[in-house]
């Protein structure tokens, strides 16, 4: 682990990306104590007023102001985001893990679900599901994960069935490891690299979808302060109030891209060969 | 060869299959009495129990779950996709009628992408950690983390609405293509160009690579006849995935610039309830994904004998 940490510490975008993610858990953490307003008050006086020194990023349609939403939509974002990240990850490893160890009967089985669902491209899926099911933060997260542990199966599949080819498997073995023993201490470790790295690229593609559904309407509901939400309010007033679009737009782009820079560089650190399996 | 299609080709049967079942179950995820649903969207208003009554017994919906999906699959085997309760017209036509302008978005976008990535994906893996190298992979990085219906807006309010160049919505001449494509084609560039790198990077390590600057061809040659050819087969194939992938990408973008496409009619479609083109917007959206990557793999095996032998084993 500290040899971990001291390669990623080489590698000045994943330290950046380190730091605007740790920034960004504090602003989620910290929302009620350092939002300056309410974020759903609203304050018809001061409508789409632009930014100013009483309101840094300016206010909305109806007055709200926008600072204070875009914090608390970090809130809304991260959290949804992280919920999503585990429960696909529990999902993926499980189904993974029992395709990979349970025997090629199983596996064809998993393998060919996985395939089916990869029938679809995810988000168009996740769009429908949320559809049909009604749109609300619960749904979309219920959308969100059945699409997404596929990704987490076949990679875990995909390295216990290299794993298990090992010659060190092999001598555990003949040494006399049992079963659970092997799985826990020799293959465990060996597939949790491409997980977490999968995970953190994962995260960024995760917030894009949430607010893109979200922005359509089918995800996040108004009045919750969520960044895809804002950008839909804020469409209409594009042309005189175009502070109303940029902000949580910038605030999407500047957490994926915090994801997407400590992804890579812990791709590149922990395993490089994955290079090629996770491009994004 | 004909071992490996007909392996790929039985497979992609049964991901149909299962794609068909799938996208008939959606239907039982929506809450409550689906009849009631359709009726009370027909209308605006809420039926009656008796007229609950008769249209789910005039559509079938009485029966049970295996006998209705063995109707959804005998209809679908006279290339039937039901019709649509908004418009009464069959949802194949609505498809079909949708099908040219998302197409033409799609391959305008990847055009854009494939004219920008490889040259620089190519230059910057040359020039290995070079200021240039460096510029166009964050700018890389930066273009997939871009979510593109922002990117949809900011082209709209800079250059439709401020220089007033370029219309913001609808569809028509070239004019109003330049926006959603640039929208739709900015994550395809920066993805494709990162693979064009990688795999550059990969064949420059090659023995023959070494073996045809030992022998003293010119640079350019190297590069540009051993090099460069070598990284096409991993290359087209993303492409051809992607193609499938934009598709796809199309359902916000082409919401963005009300751009009558697929995906705007799909999007519509949800929030006005239309079942029948749901179901059968997304079964259609799934059949071309998978025959894109039936011709991508079977493209990839003729060309790379290597995979045919390991995927048939």
């Amino acid at each position: 682990m500290p040899h971990i940490v001291h390669e990623l510490g080489k590698d000045r975008l994943a330290i950046l990306g380190a730091v605007i993610l740790f920034v960004l858990t504090l602003v989620a953490v910290l929302a009620p104590h350092i939002a300056p307003y309410d974020p759903v008050e609203l304050n018809l006086s001061e409508r789409l007023s632009p930014p100013c020194i009483k309101h840094l990023m300016g206010t909305d349609s109806v007055g709200r102001d926008i600072l204070s939403r875009v914090i608390y939509g970090t809130r809304v974002s991260l959290m949804i985001a992280v919920v999503v990240v585990i429960i696909e990850t529990i999902f993926g490893v499980l189904v993974g893990t029992a395709a990979g160890c349970l025997g090629r009967a199983v596996d064809e089985i998993l393998m060919r679900l996985v395939d089916i669902l990869l029938a679809f491209p995810g988000i168009i899926l996740a769009l429908v599901i949320v559809g049909m099911l009604g749109s609300s933060s619960m749904n979309l997260i219920i959308a969100l994960t059945s699409v997404g542990w596929v990704g987490y199966a076949r990679v875990v599949r995909g390295s216990i069935l290299s794993v298990k080819e090992e010659t060190f498997i092999e001598s555990a073995r003949a040494i006399g490891c049992g079963k659970l023993r092997i799985a826990t201490r020799h293959i465990l470790p060996n597939i949790i690299s491409p997980v977490i790295v999968l995970a953190t690229l994962n995260m960024g593609a995760i917030i894009i979808s949430i607010a893109g559904l979200s922005f359509l309407g089918l995800g996040v509901q108004p009045p919750t302060p969520e960044w895809g939400v804002m950008l839909n309010e804020g469409k209409p007033f594009m042309e005189s109030a175009p502070h109303l679009m940029i902000f949580p737009g910038l605030m999407i782009m500047i957490t994926v891209l915090a994801f997407n820079f400590l992804g890579d560089g812990l791709r590149d650190v922990l395993d490089p060969r994955l290079k090629e399996k996770i491009e994004i | 060869m004909a071992k490996f299609i007909a392996c790929r080709l039985s497979l992609a049967v049964l991901i149909m299959l299962g794609a068909a079942t799938l996208s008939f179950s959606l239907l039982t995820l929506a809450p409550g009495n689906a009849a009631e649903a359709i009726l009370s969207a027909e209308r605006a208003d809420d039926p009656h129990l008796e007229e609950v009554e008769i249209f789910m017994e005039r559509h079938g919906l009485n029966n049970s779950m295996l006998i209705r999906l063995s109707q959804w699959f005998h209809m679908l085997s006279s290339g039937n996709l039901g019709t649509s309760l908004r418009t009464g017209e069959p949802v194949a036509e609505e498809f079909w009628s949708r099908f040219p302008a998302t197409l033409e978005l799609a391959a305008a976008s990847m055009l854009l992408a494939i004219v920008i990535a490889l040259p620089l994906g190519v230059v910057s893996a040359v020039k290995r950690n070079s200021i240039l190298d460096h510029g166009s992979r964050l700018v890389a990085l930066w273009g997939v983390s871009m979510p593109n219906f922002w990117l949809g807006l900011l082209l709209i309010l800079f250059f439709g609405v401020f220089l007033g160049w370029f219309p913001t919505y609808g569809f028509g001449g070239i004019k109003h293509l330049v926006l959603p494509t640039i929208t739709l084609g900015t994550a395809m560039t920066a993805i494709l160009m990162r693979l064009q790198r990688a795999s550059m990077l990969e064949v420059l390590n090659e023995n023959y690579i070494r073996t045809a600057r030992a022998k003293g061809l010119n640079e350019r040659l190297v590069i540009g006849k051993h090099a460069f050819r070598n990284t096409l087969i991993p290359v087209v194939t993303i492409i051809g995935m992607q193609l499938a992938h934009l598709l796809s990408g199309v359902v916000i973008v082409e919401q963005v610039f009300a751009w009558p496409g697929i995906g705007h009619f799909l999007v519509d479609s949800i929030n006005a309830k239309d079942y029948p083109v749901i179901q059968g917007f997304v079964l259609m959206i799934a059949f071309f994904f998978v025959l894109s990557n039936l011709v991508v793999d079977i493209f990839y095996a003729y060309l790379d004998p290597r995979i045919r032998y390991e995927r048939t084993r």
